[in-house]
C-alpha cells in the first residue's frame, strides 16, 4: 500500500526543484522549464488527492492545468523569441531594459 | 510490487529533477524532461489514471516539448555550455529560498487528513473505466471551465502569433 504522503512528499520535493531552478538559472528558457516542473508537481499532488480520496475534481483539475501548461509554453517561447529578436540574448542580466 | 513500482518512479523523477535544473547544456535537459514526463505517466497508471498518463505523454512529451526545442535551436546557444548556468549573485538565496520551502510543504504533509470521500471509488471506476468517468465530469460538471480552457488556448495561438510576427 502506498501511502498519499508519500506522494505529497515527491510533489514536494519535485516542486522545490523547480522553485530552485527558477530562482538560479540565468537562461529564460530553463526558468520556462522549471515552471514546467513545478507544474508537473501540481498535478502529481492533484491525481495523488484525486485517487485517495475517490473523487475526480483533482483529475479534472489536471487535465485543465496541461491545457493552460500548453497555452503558458507557447507564449512564454514567443516571448523568449522577441526576447533574442531584440536583444540577441536570452539571459536574465543582459535583459535591462525595464531598469532604465 | 506497487510499493516497488513506486519507489522506482518517484527517484526516477526526482534524480531527473536535480539533473535538469543542473545540467548545463539546455537541449540535455530538454530531452531529460522527455523521461521525465514519461516517468510521471507511470505515477499517473499507479493512481489508476490511464487517462491522464496518455495526456501527460501526448500533450506534455508530444508537444510542448517539441516546442521547447524547436526555440532552443532557434535560440543561439553557442557558449551556453562555456558559462555557469546559474546567475552569479543570490544563487544561495534560491537554494535557501527552495529549501525553506521544502521544509514548509514537508510540516504540511505529515498535518494532513483527508477530508470526506467522494462517489468515485477505485472499483466504480474501475468498471466504468477511467476515460468514461472523466468524460462524464469534464462535460456535465464542468462544462464551464472546460469552455475556458478553449478560450485560453485560443488566446494563446492569437497570441503567440502576434508575438512571432515579424514587425514591418
Amino acid at each position: 500500500m502506498v501511502h498519499l504522503s508519500w506522494y505529497l512528499t515527491v510533489s514536494a520535493i519535485l516542486f522545490c526543484i523547480g522553485v530552485f531552478g527558477f530562482l538560479t538559472r540565468r537562461n529564460i528558457i530553463m526558468m520556462l522549464l522549471s515552471i514546467e516542473l513545478m507544474l508537473n508537481s501540481v498535478n502529481l499532488n492533484l491525481a495523488a488527492m484525486s485517487h485517495y480520496m475517490e473523487d475526480l475534481r483533482g483529475q479534472v483539475m489536471v487535465f485543465f492545468i496541461i491545457a493552460v501548461a500548453a497555452a503558458e509554453a507557447a507564449i512564454g517561447l514567443g516571448i523568449v523569441v522577441t526576447l533574442f529578436r531584440n536583444h540577441r540574448s536570452v539571459y536574465t542580466e543582459d535583459i535591462t531594459t525595464l531598469k532604465g | 510490487m506497487v510499493q516497488l513500482l513506486f519507489f522506482y518512479f518517484a527517484l526516477v523523477v526526482i534524480g531527473l529533477g536535480l539533473r535538469i535544473v543542473t545540467a548545463k547544456n539546455p537541449v540535455h535537459s530538454v530531452l531529460l524532461m522527455l523521461v521525465l514526463f514519461f516517468h510521471m505517466a507511470g505515477l499517473y497508471l499507479l493512481l489508476n489514471a490511464e487517462f491522464l498518463a496518455a495526456v501527460q505523454v501526448i500533450v506534455y512529451a508530444g508537444a510542448i516539448l517539441v516546442l521547447y526545442l524547436f526555440v532552443l535551436f532557434l535560440v543561439n546557444l553557442r557558449e551556453e555550455v562555456k558559462v555557469s548556468p546559474f546567475i552569479q549573485k543570490g544563487r544561495w538565496l534560491g537554494i535557501a529560498g527552495a529549501v525553506a520551502l521544502f521544509i514548509t510543504f514537508l510540516r504540511g504533509v505529515f498535518s494532513f487528513s483527508l477530508g470526506p470521500h467522494g462517489q468515485y471509488t477505485i472499483e466504480k471506476i474501475q468498471q466504468m473505466t477511467h476515460t468514461k468517468a472523466m468524460g462524464e465530469a469534464v462535460y456535465t460538471t464542468y462544462i464551464l471551465p472546460f469552455e475556458i480552457a478553449g478560450i485560453i488556448l485560443l488566446v494563446a495561438v492569437i497570441g503567440g502569433l502576434a508575438m512571432a510576427k515579424r514587425e514591418k
